[in-house]
């Protein structure tokens, strides 16, 4: 039996507001197979951006596990947790969360360098290249419309030649136009280099072009 | 997506290094670095070029006070040196010269005078300089001769007492010389003012054939010694311990006290400038580095995410901290050094002139201490960045990692508090300074806290935009205070520096006002007071303040005779010869009582006496110690009633000892007085001279401009330095400003969204930080009157001035420059389409 890229254990995740507890995630059991393509969605509030942080190791969680790869993230300390993200995560985020005091091209580089990629500026102009703004790598991210920003953010993620992408709303911050030319990239991106993509998104078109789709209501998985 | 390229992976030392380069690259060109890298770099060009400067000002300023001397160092003998002296100082690779000092009578035809004959080598004046002229009425050159041999130089006076020109020949003992040049200034005739008659110079050559030179003659031989500081400094110690009785040893150290104090207190006062700029830079940077965290938090959680650790964020941005700061630092080298050459250029070629380049350790000590401060300062800051949850990248709403406390800033404390008291140069001085700061930054602490209180209290009093300002510091009131305390922490050190400064210069002006006394005349007889009082009348100048004097050795303290041997070098030299005394009813002006009580009238009689301070410390004596002096063999006992302190620096006739009328009258005196006479009245002087032919006129007008020139240079240096206080301040005001620009941006944009009018922000705006300017200026004010006044009273002595024009000033222009200072910084923001600024942030 295969090993699955995720694998989420009676995942839970609770926060205590003043003397009142709050269940954001209840026992979550979830897997999702390498080179799939999964969508969870909900409404707002819903506890998707809580799931997605962490499934990327960026939230503990108050109950269960989340295994990588076959590697579970409660064996790892804060740094071990940030190298596997390294490793084998791409993200893509609503706010797309580029540094704005670096050029299209530096955001590229940013994954490859921290891994200390000799040729990392190779590999980031092609990333470039390959989502079209070959043209655009001086620019730093207030001279980029939302779109080209996304498409920065996209190139990030591929660059370094993860195995899973996390996409949160990728299209949130974006007209309905370009959102549907930058889900046209990713998935043809995703199929190119047969990355696991799960996406967290409340767009019930954009969830239906996935293999799966999940709905998380009052912190459950249905 | 790595389609055709293969990843090749760096080693973990070299990637960590990299990474910091290319932030660092990135970073300065977004311009995140640039308040942090100005701030290091006015630190380190403060403290390398005072440090340039304090090396080289102080040495040129010794060398020019030398020039009093016309050496470094000079040995002065009853007899003849030993050659070994003159043998030591040439093996050391030091300049020597031998000169000849006697009194002896100069004839022509029937006239005959006394001069101060001053036979000299070729070399002579090793430090200095020379002026002659070919007669007496027309301007002077400099010359690096000396009198050839059977020649003479004879200044102006003796040529009018002998009533001769040059070309004509004197008699001097057995040779007949001739005079072929007019004397006009020799550099050391400074320590000598009091030598009365005027002076031949001859050379060394011809003194024997004179014959002058006889057992029993009142000759002084001197050896005038000069070159690098250090080797003078190690001749003088190997020299000491060598000196037979009768010879002394001066350097400047023993010269004129005006320029040793003018001295001690440039370089005080520099040191204050330097630690000044250090806190304000210090200062700059804690501000640079928190706006440079808040701004790099987001992107440390980015960082996070793509698989940075925490210990790596840590070290990569400590790395590109320490690059900036090497790099900054260097730059600051380099400006601290082109800084002391503008600084030569402006206080005069002749300061600095054949002067070794300065050393190599100023620059090190401020790029250290540069460096220091700024990882010091910043790493409580990084802490937060290493802290910053990778999760903000989903959720921007989690709260930034605070600091731990405020201990973690303990060791930046300890390190500004280092450099603080390295930087003053003077111990006293540094921690007077370091307990002053920490006294003023707790009480403005609580002054900001307390008035953001009120503000919080005046609640919905005021309309509109006025509300609006006024409760925005209530609303962020950690912000509020740390603001208030930042920008009075900044005015305070400009304000404390300009007000010393002010004391300083002022205080060096008083020293040499430009009517203080060039012209001394002693030898006056008590017959001869009326008639030279009527002689200043019918010239049209005041009748100048006449005093008596009589001289006497002190031979007993509370009847035990003086035992010398207790004494140093310096008592013992006092002692050795007498004193001059005088008696008057009335103190002069400038005096100053620092013991005791100056005497009433109805103790006309009694045996008292006032001692100068400094005489008083030099020969342990004390108020109520009886003094007996012998005066002409007679012996008078009189006792201690007062301590004065005396400012020598005033060119006026002044004395050790005053006793109190009815005591020393009846001794026989002559008096002695000083005045001013302008340049163009000069010619009244030989009225005077023929007049009264036993008067003997000192001219000091050329010491004067001498100590005039060195003070005016060091004013120069003073003002220079204060410079970087400016720049400093201005750094600060700018990064107080910038730290909480992007919040401001995104407030002011959002209130524009929700409907205000840009006219209403900017009036919000401006009423904000025009309280913030007053408050923290009114602060600023009292804290730096206060430490003015201690650093001015108790450790640079000077009177202080309190400049309540000056204070209210620095309040009005605060009051100006701080909100239109914070209007440049965000026109930009409130011109700008909200759209545009929403999308940015």
């Amino acid at each position: 039996m295969n090993i699955p890229i995720i694998e989420a254990i009676q995942l839970g995740k609770h926060v205590t507001s003043g003397e009142r507890e709050l269940m954001i995630l209840h026992a979550l059991d979830m897997r999702v197979e390498s080179g799939e393509t999964l969508a969870i969605v909900g409404a707002s509030g819903s506890g998707k951006s809580t799931l997605l942080g962490l499934l990327a190791g960026l939230d503990t969680p108050t109950a269960g596990q989340v295994k990588i790869n076959g590697t579970s993230l409660d064996s790892l300390d804060e740094d071990g947790r940030a190298e596997l993200r390294g490793r084998e995560i791409g993200f893509v985020f609503q706010s797309f969360q580029l540094l704005p005091a670096f050029t299209a091209l530096e955001n590229v580089l940013l994954p490859l360098e921290l891994a200390g990629l000799e040729n990392a500026v190779e590999l980031a102009h092609t990333a470039l290249r390959r989502v079209g703004l070959q043209e655009r790598l001086g620019h730093t991210p207030g001279r980029l419309s939302g779109g080209e920003q996304q498409r920065v953010a996209i190139a990030r993620a591929f660059a370094p030649g993860s195995r899973l992408l996390l996409a949160d709303e990728p299209t949130g911050n974006l007209d309905p136009a370009t959102g549907e030319r930058i889900i046209d990239l990713l998935f043809e991106l995703n199929r190119e280099r047969t990355t696991t993509l799960v996406m967290v998104t409340h767009d019930m078109a954009l969830a239906g072009r996935c293999d799966r789709v999940l709905r998380l209501e009052d912190g459950r998985l249905h | 997506m790595r389609q055709g390229v293969a990843p090749r992976r760096r080693a973990p030392a070299l990637r960590l290094f990299s990474f910091a380069w290319r932030l660092c690259r990135r970073h300065w060109r977004a311009g995140e670095l640039s308040i942090l890298a100005l701030a290091l770099v006015v630190s380190v060009a403060a403290v390398s070029a005072v440090g340039f400067f304090t090396d080289r000002v102080q040495q040129a300023l010794a060398r020019q006070s030398n020039l009093l001397l016309g050496a470094d160092l000079v040995m002065t003998s009853d007899y003849p040196l030993s050659a070994e002296f003159s043998q030591e100082a040439s093996r050391r690779g030091l300049l020597t010269s031998h000169t000849i000092h006697f009194p002896s009578m100069v004839t022509h035809a029937a006239e005959s005078h006394l001069a101060e004959i001053k036979a000299v080598q070729k070399g002579y004046p090793l430090r200095g300089r020379l002026l002659i002229s070919a007669k007496a009425d027309i301007p002077a050159t400099e010359t690096v001769e000396i009198p050839q041999p059977g020649t003479v130089w004879v200044e102006p006076r003796l040529l009018e007492q002998l009533e001769i020109q040059t070309g004509d020949k004197i008699t001097l003992g057995q040779r007949t010389l001739l005079v072929n040049a007019v004397l006009r200034a020799e550099s050391d005739r400074a320590g000598d003012i009091f030598s009365f008659a005027p002076r031949l110079m001859m050379n060394s050559e011809d003194v024997s054939s004179t014959g002058l030179i006889q057992f029993g003659s009142r000759i002084k031989y001197r050896l005038l010694v000069a070159g690098n500081a250090s080797e003078v400094a190690a001749y003088r110690h190997w020299a000491t311990p060598r000196l037979k009785s009768g010879v002394k040893l001066e350097d400047v150290s023993d010269a004129r006290p005006e320029i040793r104090n003018a001295l001690a207190k440039a370089r005080q006062f520099l040191g204050l400038a330097a630690m000044s700029s250090v806190v304000l830079a210090a200062v700059a940077m804690a501000l640079a580095g928190l706006r440079f965290v808040r701004r790099n938090l987001d992107a440390c959680a980015v960082m996070r995410c793509l698989g940075a650790s925490q210990s790596f964020i840590l070290r990569a941005h400590l790395l590109q901290l320490s690059m900036v700061g090497l790099l900054g630092g260097l730059v600051g080298c380099v400006t601290g050094y082109l800084a002391q050459i503008v600084l030569s250029r402006m206080v005069g070629g002749l300061l600095l002139e054949g002067l070794p380049q300065p050393s190599l350790l100023p620059a090190l000590q401020g790029l250290l201490g540069g460096l220091a401060v700024l990882l010091g300062v910043t790493w409580p800051l990084l802490a937060r960045l290493r802290d910053v949850q990778a999760l903000r990248v989903l959720r921007s709403d989690l709260p930034v990692p605070r600091l731990a406390n405020w201990l973690s800033f303990s060791p930046a404390l300890a390190v500004v508090s280092v450099l603080i008291l390295w930087t003053a140069k003077d111990a006293r001085l540094g921690w007077i300074a370091l307990a002053g700061l920490t006294v003023f930054l707790a009480l403005a602490v609580l002054f900001a806290w307390l008035s953001v209180r009120w503000i919080r209290s005046l609640g919905r009093a005021q309309a509109g935009s006025l509300r609006f300002g006024t409760s925005n510091l209530a609303r962020h009131p950690l912000s509020s205070i740390s603001t208030i305390a930042g920008f009075s922490l900044g005015l305070m050190a400009l304000l404390l520096v300009t007000l010393v400064r002010g004391d300083l210069l002022r205080s060096w002006q008083a020293t040499l006002p430009p009517d203080a006394p060039n012209r001394f005349v002693i030898n006056i007889q008590k017959d001869q007071l009326p008639e030279l009082k009527s002689f200043f009348l019918r010239e049209g100048l005041p009748p100048p303040t006449i005093k008596p004097m009589v001289r006497g050795r002190l031979v007993a303290v509370n009847d035990r005779p003086l035992d010398v041997s207790r004494f140093d070098e310096r008592a013992r030299r006092l002692v050795d010869r007498e004193f001059n005394l005088s008696w008057a009813q009335d103190m002069e002006a400038d005096n100053r009582i620092t013991a005791g009580h100056w005497w009433k009238p109805e103790d006309a009689g009694l045996p008292m006496l006032s001692l100068e301070q400094g005489i008083a410390e030099t020969l342990g004596l004390k108020l109520g110690d009886w003094l007996t002096y012998d005066i002409a063999g007679t012996q008078v006992r009189l006792r201690v009633v007062n301590l004065r302190k005396v400012e020598w620096d005033s060119m006026r006739a002044n004395f050790f000892g005053i006793s109190n009328s009815g005591m020393l009258e009846k001794f026989s005196a002559s008096y002695i007085t000083s005045f001013y006479i302008p340049p163009h009245r000069e010619t009244m002087l030989n009225r005077l001279v023929k007049t009264f032919p036993n008067l003997t006129v000192i001219d000091v007008s050329a010491i004067m401009m001498q100590v005039r020139s060195i003070m005016d240079r060091m004013a120069g240096a003073v003002q220079f330095v204060f410079g970087f206080c400016l720049a400093a301040g201005i750094l600060v005001l700018y990064a107080s400003l910038a730290v909480t620009s992007d919040e401001r941006a995104l407030e002011y944009t959002l209130l524009r969204v929700l409907g205000a009018r840009r006219r209403q922000i900017l009036l919000a705006m401006l009423t904000e930080f025009f309280l913030v300017a007053l408050l923290s200026a009114l602060v600023a004010a009292c804290g730096a009157s206060v430490i003015a006044w201690f650093v001015s009273h108790h450790v640079l002595n000077l009177p202080y001035l309190f400049d309540a024009g000056l204070l209210a000033w620095s309040i009005g222009i605060a009051g100006v420059v701080i909100p239109l200072a914070a209007w440049v910084g965000l026109r930009k923001a409130l011109n700008l389409p909200p759209s545009q600024l929403l999308k940015s942030t």
